[in-house]
């Protein structure tokens, strides 16, 4: 009887060690073969005159369009101004966001006179902003900022705080056990502690800057990403605007990779970051 | 010896120079209730070893807590030595330092990571040093909070259930491990426990506290290691069951 039970266990062993060592290749596969076919599809459909160019330009003409305009230089200036605007609009935020959560988070008097206030702040849409933005600061630069800036401090502010506050009351009371100073123990025990929920807060941040940066770029603007793809509304050129969206999603791609690198750097001591990057 | 008198609300302090503990008169109340110490006396000698048993609520934790420093000693008075380490049921370390750097947490000098790894070897922790704690055991990181209470020296250790949340085996290990540290350290402890035999096998004195009062003082004059099948620790064991309510025939 143990005979036979041996013996239907083996194979199942053996066959088991490949199969998982396969698994992450095939997966990959699988997971891009679907949004691949739908390329090959929409090519083939605009190919044959299913879609209208006119509607949606096709994705040859993407690629084509996208390689003239970074030729002739359109791509990378629009880019880099629309990078300047979301890197220095996300670096006020950082900076603002931090500072107000540190303040809040670390003295009770902190918390009276900053926390209410930007509690009720929150609730504002901050694109209902967009025209006051406009009358104050004109069309410049600074409205573009501003709205990045003031979109994305909010997810860094709230979550920070939300983390300083929600550190283990048992970890203070270690740290006083130990005679450490309150600036050490700032330093040792709140800030690492608040740092996963900060990293939470920047993500946000980052998905918010893209988002305040279109809208501030297609309302009004004569350069970035945003403006490329409203001027070419004018002309009707589908595939120019689509190049856009694409520029736009690679841009919101990339920064999400960088906000996980972050995460997977600075919390290497959570258990389960170590075991996601390893599977 | 530096010793620290936190709060003397015109109690007179009981003449005991030799002591490293002093609790005198300790009243503790939360709000209007009633008093969950209740003008506590006890003295522990330097180097002693004190068990202290009780029902749940009878108010260990909070005495251990007051004498930690955390509590303010709002009625009565405390004498305590100044290095003093406490160890929790639970092990507190910092998740996102290395064992070895939360041993030496708020210690300085250039030799921290030397003293670390010494006073880890010592709890038989040298091969998890560079370690993240999450991924101790919980044996190992009770050791890890042992060697953090020890690095620091202490001439008085408070101990509140450090093995409830262990296995039985890893429990009596850690026991054994207890004793050795005790013997070469020879601090001052204070063990909270709710395990009479681990008293018996650990301490020099047994207390036994009952809402908020000392029901129960008693010497455990046996020689170590002690043995179950020594007649005196059934005596013993008898005494202090009998005084926390439990009869076993
Ligand atoms: N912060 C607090 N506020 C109000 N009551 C408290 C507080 N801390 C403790 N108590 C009360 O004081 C009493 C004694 O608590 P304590 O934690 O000292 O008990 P204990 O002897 O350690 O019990 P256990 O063996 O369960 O750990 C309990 O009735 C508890 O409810
Ligand atoms: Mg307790």
């Amino acid at each position: 009887m143990s005979g036979t039970l041996i013996r239907t266990a083996s194979p199942v062993a053996v066959r088991a060690v490949p199969r998982s060592a396969w698994r992450p290749r095939l997966g990959i596969l699988t997971r891009y073969a679907s949004p691949f076919l739908l390329v090959l599809f929409w090519q083939a459909a605009c190919s044959v005159g299913l879609l209208s160019t006119r509607l949606v330009a096709s994705p040859a003409q993407i690629v084509a369009t996208g390689w003239a305009l970074t030729r002739d230089g359109t791509l990378p200036t629009n880019l880099a101004v629309s990078l300047a605007r979301a890197g220095f609009g996300l670096g006020i935020a950082f900076v603002a966001g931090v500072s107000l959560a540190l303040v809040s988070g670390l003295s009770r008097l902190g918390e009276d006179i900053v926390d209410a206030p930007l509690q009720i702040l929150r609730t504002l849409p901050a694109l209902a902003l967009v025209p006051l933005f406009i009358l104050w600061f004109g069309i410049g630069e600074t409205p573009k900022i501003a709205l990045v800036a003031l979109g994305s401090s909010f997810p860094i502010y709230l979550n920070l705080h939300k983390g300083i506050r929600s550190i283990d009351p048992k970890l203070l009371e270690m740290a006083r056990t130990l005679g450490l100073s309150r600036a050490r123990t700032i330093r040792d025990v709140i800030l690492p502690g608040a740092l996963p929920d900060l990293l939470v807060g920047l993500r946000f941040a980052v998905g918010i800057s893209w988002l305040m940066l279109v809208v501030a770029e297609q309302v009004n603007a004569d350069s970035g990403i945003g403006h490329m793809m409203m001027d070419a509304e004018d002309f009707l050129r589908t595939d120019i605007i689509l190049v856009g969206l694409v520029i736009y999603g690679l841009l919101g791609l990339a920064s999400d990779q960088i906000v996980r690198f972050l995460e997977n750097t600075l919390l290497s001591w959570r258990p389960s970051h170590r075991i996601g990057r390893s599977t | 010896m530096n010793t620290v008198v936190q709060v003397t609300q015109e109690v007179p302090a009981p003449a005991r120079d030799d002591a490293a503990v002093v609790v005198h008169g300790l009243t503790r109340r939360f709000g209007d209730g009633p008093a969950v110490l209740d003008r506590l006396d006890l003295a522990i000698a330097p180097g002693e070893f004190v068990a202290l048993l009780g029902h749940s609520g009878s108010g260990k934790s909070t005495l251990l807590r007051t004498l930690a420093g955390l509590d303010p000693v709002t009625e009565g008075s405390v004498v305590r030595p100044r290095e003093v380490s406490v160890v929790f049921q639970e092990s507190r370390l910092l998740p996102w330092k290395r064992v070895w750097q939360n041993t030496v947490l708020g210690q300085d000098g250039a030799d921290r990571r030397d003293r670390a790894v010494a006073v880890l070897e010592e709890v038989g922790l040298g091969h998890r040093v560079d370690a993240w704690p999450l991924t101790l055991s919980g044996g190992e990181a009770q050791r890890a909070a042992l060697a953090r209470a020890l690095v620091r020296e202490p001439a008085f250790l408070m101990l509140d259930e450090p093995f409830a949340a262990l296995d039985a085996l890893t429990r009596l290990k850690m026991q054994r491990l207890v004793s050795d540290l005790w013997i070469r350290h020879r601090c001052a402890v204070l063990l909270v426990t709710h395990d009479v035999d681990e008293a018996l096998l650990l301490a020099d004195r047994a207390v036994v506290l009952e809402r908020g009062r000392i029901r129960t003082d008693v010497p455990i004059p046996m020689d170590r290691p002690r043995r179950h099948a020594d007649p005196r620790f059934e005596h013993l064991r008898g005494i202090l069951l009998e005084s926390l309510g439990v009869h076993d025939g």
